[in-house]
Parts: C-alpha cells; sequence; structure tokens
C-alpha cells in the first residue's frame, strides 16, 4: 500500500531538478559588468552593438567573459574590477567621441555569476530589493485632474475650429473646469452644431440647456474617454521617465505603474536623492521649424561655409547634419498625439499627429506658404537639440491631422511616434514617498535575513532530527524541498527579494513543519493503537491530509487577503507567502510520502519504523527501531 | 523521544470558565491600552520622514535631539536603533514645510554639527557598482553617514491605513465562511473570537509598551490570524471525528479528548514555528525585531487561545453530535440548519 507509480517518482524527480536549476543562478553572486546603453531617446541601441564592444575589448586586450545584448542595453562581465574599469573607459572612448556630448552611457555594473548554460533555460537570479540592495524608491502621483483639464483645454480649441470652418456662429467658447460651454442665439445653429460636434468629437457628451436669452450646450468628456485621457497620462509619464532614467546610467531601474494614478520608479545604487529627482522633474521640449534649403545653407551642413544668418545646425538622425531656421513654428504644447501607423495610399509606416486648434490653424498657414520645402521636427534634452525627422512639405495641411512618412521602417515609426508623444510629462507628478537605503545597509541586511532563514532551519530540522529519527530526516528533506521550490518559484517569476520577503520565507517555512509534525504524530498514534507500520504509515498520511488541507486553507486566505490589500513590502511579503504554503502542500504531503515509501515501501514484512520512541499508555514502549 | 505521555485524556474544560475569565479581562486590558494609549504607528500609516544615520563612534542622542530640534520641523523622535552608533530621526508631516527637502537639510545641520559640510561624491564599491551619494566630509572618515531615509506623505499613510484594515476583514469573513462551510456556525463563531482574541492581545501589546506598529507588524498580525486557525482547525477536526468514534461521550469530554489527543502536536507545531521567529527576532537585527516580536506572542497566546477560548466557546455554544456527524446522534434525521449534513470526511 505504500508505493508509488512511477509517474509519481518522476514528477518528484522532476520537481527537485526544476528546482535546482531555478534556485542555482541564486547561488552564484555578481560579477563585475560593464552596461553600454543609449544615452539619447533618439538613439536605438541593437544587437549590432555586440560586435563593436567586443571589437573595442580586443582592441585594448581586454579579456571579457561574455558580451551580451538584453533587450535595451549590451553587457560585458569581467572577472575583476581593475578589468572592468579598464573596460568602463576604453568602451566610453570608442563610443563616445565627443565626452562632452555623449551618444551612449557606459555604467558600472553588476551582472549574475551563473553560467550561460543556466541563463539559456531563463534561469535568472531573482533581483533583489532596494533593502537589501541600497537605492533610491519614490512614488510619484500623477495629476490626474490637470491631465483631464489639459484635454479639456485642446477640445475647447478644436470646438472654436470646426465651427468657424463650418461657419456655424456661436455666441462664446468657455470651459469650466473640464466642461465646454458654448453658447448659441438660435435654436437651428444650436442642432446643427450639436450634430457637427457629435460626429467630429466622439469622446464628449453633450448636454442642452440655457442661459439667460442664449440657448447653451454643455460638453463632458465621456467616462470611458477621460479614462483613457488618464491611462494614456500615466504611459506617457512612464515613458518619459524611462528616457530620462536611462540617462542616469542605474543599472536595473524599476518604473511601473501602481494603482491607477501612481508611478513608483526604483533606481538601485543611487544615493542622491537631489540629483535622481532633478533629473526625473526635468523637461524635454519638441520644436517644429523649416529647414533651410539655400545654398549657403547646403555648403555650411557639408561644413564648407558659415552658418547663414538667422539659421542654426543640428545633427539629424542618422548623423547627417541640417540647417534650421531660428524661427519656432510650433512647439511640444500644440501637439495632442502621436501615433504610428501606415500611410493610406502608399501603406508606408507613418507616424499620425493630432495638433490642437491653435497648432494646426499654424500648421495650415506655415504648410501653404511652404510646399516642396522640408520641415525639421526637432526634440531637446538637457538644453541639446536634436532633428527627429525632417519631411519634405508635400501639400498644404489642415485639420490638424498631420502625418509623416518616407523613408521610414514601422519600428522607426513606433519610435518617432514615442518620442513625439513622451517629450514631456502628460500630466505633472508629485513624489508622496520617498525611501533611500544605504548600500551597506542593504548588504546587512541580506546577512541579516539569511541568518535568521538559516538558523532557524537548523534548530527546526535538529529537533525533528533528533525527535522523530528517521521520518524527521524525511520531513527536514521535504522542507529542504519546499525551501528549494520556494526560492525557484520565486526566480522563475522573477520577483524581487525584499527583507519582508526573506521573513515570509522563514516564517512559511516555520509554519510548514506544520504538515510533518501533523503527519508524524498521526503515524505514532496510529502505531500507538496497534497498527502494523505499513497501515499506520498508509493512514497517518491518508488521516493527516484532510487536516492539512484545512489548515493550508486557512493561512491561504490570510495570505490573500494580504496580498489583495497589501502594498509595498507587505505586497512582497504576502506573495513569498502564498507561493509557499503551495509549495509546502507538494513537498511535506507528496515528497516526504516519496521519501517514505521509497525506503520502507517494498518491505513487506516491516516489523517497525524509526519514528522514535512510540509510547503506549498501557503500559511499555515500542523502542525506535530502523 | 515522546515528549507527551498522556495515559488519559486531560479535563482541560473542568478549568474553562476560569480561564475564560482571565481571558475576557486581558482582553479587556488589551482593548483599555488600545483605547486609552492609542497605537503608536509607524511612519507609513501617518505619513512623515525617517532618518537613520550612523555615527562611528556611540552617537550622543541629546546632541541629534538638539541639532534637529533647531531646524523647526515640528515634534521629532530621535533615539538609538538596533546599536548605540545607529541613530533614527523620526519627523512628522508639516504643512509649511516641503517634505522633499527635510532629509537633505537635516542631514546637513548633523553634518554640520560635526564641524564637516555635505558634497555630493560619486564613488565605485567595492562589488564595482557605481554609487553617487551625499557625503559628510571625506569619504572613508565620515563622521556622519547617512543609512536610511523615508518619506511618506499624509495620503499614502491614510490608504494604508485603510487597506490595513480591509485586509483584516476580509481574512475574518474568509475564514469565517470557511469554517462555516466546512464544520458548523458554532465553530466558526468559536475559531474567530478565539483569534480576534490573540489578534487584540498583540495589538495591546503594542499599545502598552508603544511599541513602533508598523506595516510589517499588521502583516505578522494577519499571519498570526491565518496560523491560530489551524490550531483552532485541527482541534475541531478532531472533535468530529471523536463524536462519530466514541458515541458515549459527552460534548465536554469529546473536547478533552479532542485536545488531549492533538496536544502534543500544537506543541510541537508551535515550538518549531517559534524556532524560527525566536531566529528572526534574534539574527533579523531591528527592522524585523517589532514583526518577530509580534509573531512570537501571536503564536504563543494562539496556543492558548486555541485550547481554552475555540474549544470552550464551541462548548459553551452548545456543540452537539448532531451538529457534526450525520445520523451519529440518537436523532436519526439531518439538522435542517445545518450546512454540513451530508458531508463526509
Amino acid at each position: 500500500m505504500n508505493r508509488y507509480p512511477l509517474w509519481k517518482y518522476a514528477i518528484l524527480a522532476i520537481a527537485l531538478l526544476v528546482g535546482l536549476v531555478y534556485t542555482l543562478p541564486n547561488l552564484f553572486g555578481e560579477a563585475p559588468a560593464v552596461q553600454v546603453s543609449s544615452g539619447k531617446a533618439t538613439l536605438k541601441l541593437g544587437p549590432d552593438m555586440v560586435p563593436r564592444v567586443q571589437q573595442t575589448l580586443a582592441q585594448a586586450g581586454i579579456p571579457a567573459d561574455f558580451v551580451q545584448f538584453d533587450g535595451n542595453s549590451v553587457r560585458a562581465r569581467f572577472a575583476t574590477t581593475d578589468l572592468q574599469i579598464k573596460a568602463k573607459d576604453a568602451i566610453g572612448q570608442a563610443l563616445n567621441p565627443d565626452p562632452t556630448d555623449p551618444s551612449y552611457i557606459v555604467a558600472l555594473n553588476l551582472v549574475s555569476r551563473s553560467p550561460q548554460a543556466l541563463t539559456a533555460v531563463a534561469a535568472r537570479p531573482m533581483a533583489l530589493g532596494l533593502d537589501l540592495r541600497g537605492g533610491v524608491h519614490f512614488l510619484m502621483q500623477v495629476d490626474m485632474k490637470s491631465a483631464l483639464t489639459k484635454k479639456a483645454e485642446s477640445l475647447t480649441g478644436d470646438i472654436r475650429t470646426l465651427l468657424r470652418d463650418k461657419n456655424l456662429r456661436h455666441a462664446g467658447i468657455t470651459r469650466d473646469g473640464n466642461k465646454v460651454e458654448v453658447r448659441f442665439r438660435d435654436r437651428e445653429t444650436l442642432t446643427a452644431a450639436q450634430n457637427l460636434l457629435l460626429d467630429q468629437l466622439p469622446d464628449l457628451q453633450w448636454a442642452e440647456g440655457s442661459d439667460g436669452a442664449d440657448l447653451k450646450l454643455t460638453g463632458e468628456l465621456k467616462p470611458e474617454a477621460a479614462r483613457r485621457v488618464q491611462e494614456t497620462a500615466v504611459k506617457q509619464n512612464i515613458t518619459t521617465l524611462h528616457n530620462r532614467v536611462n540617462e542616469l546610467g542605474v543599472a536595473e531601474p524599476v518604473i511601473q505603474q501602481q494603482g491607477l494614478d501612481r508611478v513608483v520608479v526604483q533606481l538601485p545604487g543611487v544615493q542622491d536623492t537631489a540629483k535622481a529627482k532633478d533629473i526625473i522633474g526635468r523637461t524635454a521640449t519638441l520644436e517644429v521649424r523649416l529647414v533651410d534649403d539655400s545654398a549657403e545653407a547646403a555648403a555650411a551642413a557639408a561644413g564648407n561655409g558659415p552658418v547663414p544668418f538667422g539659421t542654426e545646425r543640428y545633427v539629424e538622425r542618422g548623423g547627417a547634419p541640417l540647417i534650421v531656421k531660428r524661427q519656432v513654428i510650433l512647439t511640444g504644447e500644440n501637439l495632442t498625439d502621436a501615433q504610428p501607423g501606415f500611410d493610406q495610399q502608399t501603406q508606408e509606416a507613418a507616424v499620425h499627429l493630432t495638433l490642437d486648434a491653435r497648432g494646426a490653424r499654424i500648421f495650415k498657414d506655415v504648410t501653404r506658404e511652404n510646399v516642396g520645402k522640408r520641415m525639421a521636427i526637432l526634440l531637446f534634452e538637457k538644453g541639446k537639440g536634436e532633428v527627429v525627422t525632417a519631411p519634405v512639405i508635400r501639400t498644404e495641411i489642415g485639420g490638424g491631422r498631420v502625418q509623416i512618412s518616407g523613408r521610414m521602417t514601422t519600428v522607426e515609426a513606433n519610435d518617432t511616434a514615442l518620442l513625439l508623444r513622451s517629450g514631456s510629462l502628460a500630466a505633472p507628478m508629485e513624489i508622496i514617498e520617498e525611501r533611500t537605503i544605504g548600500p551597506s545597509l542593504g548588504a546587512e541586511n541580506i546577512a541579516k535575513g539569511f541568518n535568521s532563514v538559516m538558523f532557524g532551519f537548523a534548530a527546526i530540522a535538529a529537533f525533528m532530527c533528533v525527535y522523530y529519527l528517521l521520518f524527521g530526516v524525511f520531513s527536514t528533506l521535504a522542507l529542504a524541498l519546499n525551501l528549494l521550490l520556494l526560492v525557484a518559484v520565486l526566480s522563475m517569476i522573477q520577483a524581487t527579494l525584499t527583507l519582508p520577503g526573506i521573513a515570509a520565507i522563514a516564517l512559511t517555512l516555520g509554519m510548514a513543519i506544520d504538515a510533518n509534525v501533523l503527519i508524524n504524530e498521526r503515524v505514532r498514534e496510529e502505531l500507538r493503537n496497534g497498527a502494523s507500520p505499513q497501515t499506520a504509515i498508509n493512514n497517518g498520511y491518508e488521516r493527516a491530509f484532510a487536516t492539512i488541507l484545512d489548515s493550508n486553507v486557512t493561512t491561504l486566505i490570510a495570505g490573500v487577503a494580504l496580498l489583495a490589500f497589501g502594498s509595498g513590502p507587505v505586497r512582497g511579503f504576502a506573495v513569498v507567502h502564498c507561493l509557499g504554503i503551495l509549495t509546502s502542500m507538494f513537498s511535506a504531503v507528496m515528497f516526504s510520502r516519496g521519501l517514505v515509501n521509497l525506503w520502507y515501501g517494498r518491505q513487506k514484512k516491516l516489523k517497525g519504523v524509526s519514528i522514535g520512541q512510540v509510547w503506549k499508555p498501557d503500559g511499555g514502549t515500542t523502542p525506535a527501531q530502523g | 523521544m515522546e515528549f507527551f505521555r498522556i495515559r488519559r485524556d486531560i479535563p482541560f474544560m473542568r478549568h474553562a470558565l476560569v480561564l475564560n475569565v482571565i481571558s475576557a479581562l486581558t482582553y479587556a486590558a488589551a482593548v483599555f491600552f488600545i483605547a486609552t494609549r492609542g497605537l503608536h504607528l509607524s511612519i507609513e500609516f501617518t505619513g512623515g520622514t525617517v532618518i537613520e544615520v550612523a555615527y562611528p563612534k556611540a552617537a550622543d542622542v541629546g546632541k541629534v535631539r538638539e541639532t534637529v530640534d533647531a531646524l523647526n520641523f515640528g515634534e521629532s523622535q530621535v533615539q538609538n536603533f538596533g546599536t548605540s552608533t545607529d541613530v533614527l530621526i523620526r519627523l512628522p508631516v508639516r504643512g509649511d514645510v516641503k517634505q522633499g527637502e527635510v532629509v537633505a537639510r537635516v542631514f546637513d545641520a548633523l553634518c554640520k554639527a560635526e564641524g564637516s559640510s555635505v558634497a555630493t561624491q560619486q564613488l565605485t564599491t567595492d562589488k564595482g557598482e557605481s554609487v553617487s551619494k551625499p557625503v559628510c566630509g571625506t569619504l572613508g572618515s565620515e563622521p556622519v553617514v547617512l543609512s536610511r531615509s523615508e518619506f511618506v506623505g499624509p495620503s499614502v499613510g491614510s490608504e494604508l491605513a485603510r487597506d490595513g484594515a480591509f485586509a483584516l476583514l476580509a481574512t475574518i469573513a474568509g475564514i469565517m465562511i470557511y469554517l462555516a462551510f466546512r464544520f458548523e456556525w458554532k465553530f466558526s463563531v468559536a475559531g474567530i473570537v478565539a483569534n480576534l482574541h490573540d489578534v487584540i492581545i498583540i495589538v495591546g501589546f503594542f499599545a502598552f509598551f508603544q511599541w513602533e506598529f508598523s506595516l510589517a507588524v499588521l502583516a505578522a498580525v494577519l499571519a498570526v490570524l491565518g496560523y491560530s486557525v489551524n490550531e483552532s482547525v485541527v482541534i475541531f477536526d478532531r472533535v468530529r471525528e471523536a463524536f462519530r468514534k466514541f458515541r458515549k461521550l459527552t460534548p465536554r469530554e469529546v473536547i478533552d479528548h479532542a485536545i488531549t489527543s492533538t496536544i502534543s502536536r500544537t506543541i510541537i507545531t508551535h515550538g518549531s514555528t517559534l524556532m524560527m521567529v525566536v531566529s528572526m527576532y534574534l539574527f533579523g537585527g531591528p527592522t524585523l525585531h517589532y514583526f518577530a516580536l509580534a509573531l512570537m506572542i501571536g503564536i504563543l497566546f494562539g496556543i492558548y487561545s486555541s485550547v481554552f477560548v475555540a474549544a470552550a466557546i464551541a462548548m459553551w455554544l452548545g456543540v452537539k453530535r448532531e451538529d457534526l456527524v450525520q445520523g451519529g446522534g440518537p436523532t436519526k434525521e439531518t439538522d435542517p440548519d445545518d450546512p454540513n449534513a451530508g458531508a463526509v470526511v
């Protein structure tokens, strides 16, 4: 009766193997590395950077463990810190010929020492939270009210333009908070205007009313449109923050949405809150100007002459210089949206821009007067400008919907749209929570957390082995597997380990032993009541299971409640706690049973089990037997 | 080895009344302290700023307090944290002071008090990570080091307090529903009263000693709630089994039997968990100090409450064989009010 079919042993073996593979990367520690990432929003770093870095290192004679591309940065790992610093200097000189205007950020970093074979099966170590690593944490609140007001403001302009274009006379348009009021003298115009507005501005809902002698239409953003505005605002702010934080050269920044209107920014390694705040609070600006196509300008661009009066020299994306007029036609404030898409006629990749009413009017005038000329869209960051794109104006463009197309790939169109959108923050943000943790304190926290788990585990293991003998050893092994699986699962989902997380691991292990105590006590009780060893093992496990299930469900209820309502550190605690309960069900019941079955299962005439002394009230004890 | 050599059922319930009166008194005392003294809530709940600084030698807390008070940031709290060289400074939220600047200004003042000045320096750790941080004086021999700072806005704090209350309510409701479904309403009530008793007593300890009640402590309290309900579940499981097995015993004897047969497991399990928690208390440092403390109190009271409170309340509520065992009692009909009628385990 105490035998497992082969497939059950297979499951146990697979669980053990998977547990080992995914836990291993956490044990290797970290090695010095150099990270190369893009220093400009307009510059995208691709896998082609790998051979460049390799070449540079080969020329400088610095041996690297490996150079690899990981999505948006290239990392090279080195054996020692000395090599790392030398490599940083060499790569920095090769990639950034002009140190005052670096295109790439070359930063010192740490990468896991775990072998490539493990990384290949997506086995990566857990990221360490700020409390274990040191760094800065910001929680920022996005001002949604102002995002909505901004939208209402731009809609007000749109309404004005629409009504004027259709020659519908109104008696005044005003914005009151997030509402737009349009007054009319007669009903006919009102109806015509209402039909037009409903058709052209689907985001607004309209209510009729009267104001003295005038008729009035009050427009308000539809709830779903308002929600969309808010979602876009948070997304855009996150994108902007990403771009800015990249410049800090922070190893692994975390920028995430939390709740509806909050953004968490975590910058490991940064200790200087003032500088961090300065950078994430900065604004980038967008400008539209005309390109100077004159012969002098062409000569100046080629470097053969002075820059003509009233123009400036900028570098186009891809490196070609361009002479651009100083006069600014439009700024990013007039841009309400930018989306990637396709040209309807040529099916080429394009970026669709939406301008607000004022921008649309100016744009219409400028394009009418400059057909056939080039227009440049510039992005200014850190006081330096760069030409994002410089398309040729084909026709007069009215209506505020602009399409930029030509010689763009889909990826470029996506990037440009993102860039144009993320030039500035969609809505202001306020820091509502801030935390800095020194790196030495982080290291201390790791040691403390590790020690608590280790000593606690050792104490429990020692006690179990002494009190329950062989069954205690099985229980300890099951508990060890629980730890292994828990760490493996956390690594698999790439959870961030924090001190409360470590505390949860310790606590969960302390609670998980309960299942084995229940089982062992039940087996003893069965033996005490005179059951044969094999029956006692079987009944012990069977009868204890219902209780184990019950008790784990109640613990899980508390864990899930914490997960649902907790935030920040409590959430980390709850995630580990819940996962630990689930893994403990597997390890404590199935794995320990597997061990017992493997050990005792084949012995047909089992005389006794090694579960410690079983005392019987009717005199005499069954001595411990192996 | 066998710790518990129990010849016959221990009459736990004989003393139930006395112990329940004691429980009620402790409970009342805990409620009284919570009401009168209130909780010393951490800044996570109240909002405010916490700054932890480290001195090379034992810190002069009085001097630090003077320096901080001179900045006029409101009622500050200055105390040693963990060791004599570490100092923790707590400052409340003040409308007229820009919270973002508080940390920098306090550190600046502390640094000046040591006769030095703060400058931002770029440095590389021995692990090769590049770090920029404000340093007081020269690196390596700073008179004071900023180890940690934390600022929480008041809106975040009140939200956390609200979420904490929701989490507590959700846990209680979830556990009650589960117990009612799995056993019977009497057990559900008994279980939750017993465990709330634990929760109130932990919180009472925090109120009485004015220990800092942080988010981590709240997590510990909820974990204890889930954990000590286990205890009641194990006993209730046995009560049901005993009702089925021993038809002649009275409910009181059944409960005594159930507790007696699980007492060994109760103490060993709690002992094991306690070992882990004590290890956290001893080695986890000041951050885990109160977390571990809350767990320790919770685990110790958990043993007591599940034996004497949960079981006793179930007994006072008049739990009967018919409530738990289908057709087990003298009446063969099933109780129409029993949600578990027909349930077989």
